[in-house]
């Protein structure tokens, strides 16, 4: 058996930029994997409504040129996973385009392994109506209409496909996954040598992110796991995995610092052991899985919403800027005027107040202090991009040329630096589906192509 | 016993989704003493914290520290959809701010801007 195993991941989001120097560092240390996870919601739903990539080809292109090279010249096997982004069955295929001409280019051939994760929409109704599907966090039931109006859902993909797929087939050189469970992958492939869960998992948790736990925050990262614990150090030498470092990054972006759910079970945290191996490495240990009794894959899916367009300016009046609050309302109010769809709900008017509270809104604790400058930005949706122009249009004119009392600036009351003055951004998306739908199988639902390139 | 802004206690703090329907914080300390003088003091309480940010008390999903990693986090419902009409800070990491000057009574010289010991 396996005692150890040794995982490069080159940087925690594929396309950010890959530092050649301490990938090849890590690359000639020694290394069984190379995994690199590309997907998040954290841009928002437009990747998923409008299958839209993080990065553009040219920056996928840069980073897997590196990993290609290696994979081939060293025979080191490759998992993408979450590819462009959102992991649209459309994405992934992207990435394997992308793949085969780099590959074609530079003369590499390959086995490759594509793990689709979109979803049937029956299946999902049936689920719905069967009472299997909950909500994740507060995002409120899922609605069957809901289901019918996204763009596009994707189930994340959990570390059974993928040990499925190193398991049948050990010699696939490279693995490219839709949507992902970030973790899974380097997950799957420890799980395959027998190690303790809780150990794979915590790893998986920290590495995703590439060297990002390190101080100071890097990208390459080497993870050598055994069988009840890991070791972290970051390929860049100015950079250290602390205890404290590593022990912090488990806080990111999770709603606990202690409790990490996720497909299958439970990561517990509270007894997990960060020791310092030397100034730069960390071992880490005592984390636990806690398996649940079904297994639920979380559900993403993004629709449509409408239409935007948007007008941004500056006001520097003392005396308009003294009573804001009540100039847009009638700026709102004359607008509702003419366009019935505003007061219906079809359409929707706001303006961003900066430099007062247009970061945090209501959550602002100094949104009553009176700045000397504010920046605006009216932001129009409406069910057509024509008529979201008309609406913003309308609307800028009136921020522009309304009356309010004490006005002594009669030319006009809005310092407009964009030209033409509004700008119509294309659609609106939202996440329409965030739910855990329970699965029978873990791997059923996500198909498998085999291809050689 | 003078006050000083958990700013000058602490080494981070930050916010950003965690996911798209919630906001997280997090506080972290990289001395120990720091980190429980925050800890005891009471400034950081689910109480305080939803009157500070203008939320409801139930909003508030976690608060809690972590010693493992010297570090408090806090975990609220996001009011605003990600990413859609209306959003004012799609990745959520600029609403920190009112945390750094949260006033924490302290009786021993812990200033992160003061020398190592």
């Amino acid at each position: 058996m396996t005692q150890e195993l040794r995982i490069l991941t080159p940087q925690g989001m594929l396309g950010y930029g890959v530092p050649a120097e301490h990938f090849w560092r890590g690359i000639e240390s020694g290394v069984d994997a190379m995994i690199v996870d590309s997907g998040s919601t954290d841009p928002g739903p437009y990747l998923l409504g409008l299958g839209k990539t993080i990065v553009t080809r040219e920056a996928y292109a840069r980073d897997v040129s590196l990993m290609l090279k290696a994979a081939w010249e060293r025979k080191i096997p490759l998992i993408i996973s979450s590819a462009g982004g959102a992991g649209t069955d459309a994405q992934v295929d992207f990435m394997i385009d992308l793949i085969r001409e780099l590959s074609a280019a530079n003369g590499y051939r390959f086995k490759l392994a594509a793990i689709y994760s979109s979803v049937d929409r029956a299946m999902i109704h049936a689920r719905l109506r069967e009472g299997r599907i909950t909500e994740c966090g507060p995002a409120g039931d899922l609605s069957p209409s809901a289901i019918d109006d996204a763009v596009e859902i994707v189930a994340q993909i959990g570390a059974e496909p993928f040990a499925k797929v190193l398991t049948e087939r050990p010699d696939i050189d490279i693995i490219v996954s839709g949507r992902s469970y970030d973790p899974a992958p380097h997950a799957a492939l420890c799980m395959t040598k027998g190690f303790e869960p809780g150990v794979y998992w915590h790893m998986g948790k920290i590495v995703e992110c590439g060297a990002a736990c390190a101080e100071p925050k890097g990208r390459v990262i080497k993870a050598t796991i055994r069988k009840d614990s890991f070791d972290l150090e970051p390929m860049n030498p100015a950079e250290s995995c602390t205890p404290l470092s590593v022990a912090a990054h488990t806080l990111y972006e999770k709603s606990r610092p202690d409790i990490l759910p996720g497909p299958g079970g439970a990561l517990h945290l509270a007894n997990a052991r960060y020791e310092a191996l030397d100034s730069r490495r960390t071992r880490v240990s005592g984390g636990v899985f806690v398996p649940t009794n079904k297994y639920s894959v979380k559900l993403e899916g993004a629709s449509i919403v409408g239409y935007r367009t948007i007008f941004i300016g500056g006001i520097r009046d003392p005396i308009l800027i003294g009573q804001l609050d009540s100039y847009l309302a009638n700026v709102r109010k004359r607008a509702e005027g003419i366009f019935p769809q505003l007061v219906s709900g079809e359409a929707s008017m706001m303006f961003h107040v900066y430099g007062r509270d247009a970061v945090m809104g209501e959550m602002e604790p100094l949104r009553h202090v009176v700045p000397h400058e504010v920046g605006l930005m009216g932001e129009v949706t409406a069910p057509t991009q024509e008529l979201a122009n008309d609406i913003c249009n309308s609307t800028r004119i009136a921020v522009l040329h309304s009356a309010y009392p004490g006005q002594m600036a009669t030319a006009g009351n809005f310092a407009i630096p964009l030209n033409p003055p509004e700008t119509p951004t294309g659609p609106v998306c939202r996440f329409s589906v965030y739910h855990l739908m329970e699965v029978d199988s873990p791997t059923d639902m996500f198909p498998v192509r085999y291809m050689e390139i | 016993m003078s006050e000083v802004p958990l700013r000058e206690l602490a080494q981070v703090i930050r916010s950003k989704n965690a996911g798209p329907f919630e906001l997280t914080f997090d506080i972290i300390f990289n001395r120990k003493a720091a980190y429980e003088e925050v800890k005891a003091s009471g400034a950081l309480t689910a109480e305080k914290l939803a009157a500070l940010y203008n939320i409801p008390r139930d909003d508030i999903l976690v608060a809690m520290f972590f010693d493992p990693a010297m570090a408090f986090k806090m975990t609220v419902k996001r009011h605003w959809q990600q990413g859609s009409s209306g959003e004012r800070d799609t990745f959520g990491a600029a609403q920190h701010a009112p945390l750094m000057d949260i006033m924490i009574p302290s009786r021993s010289n812990l200033r992160t801007s003061d020398p190592a010991p």
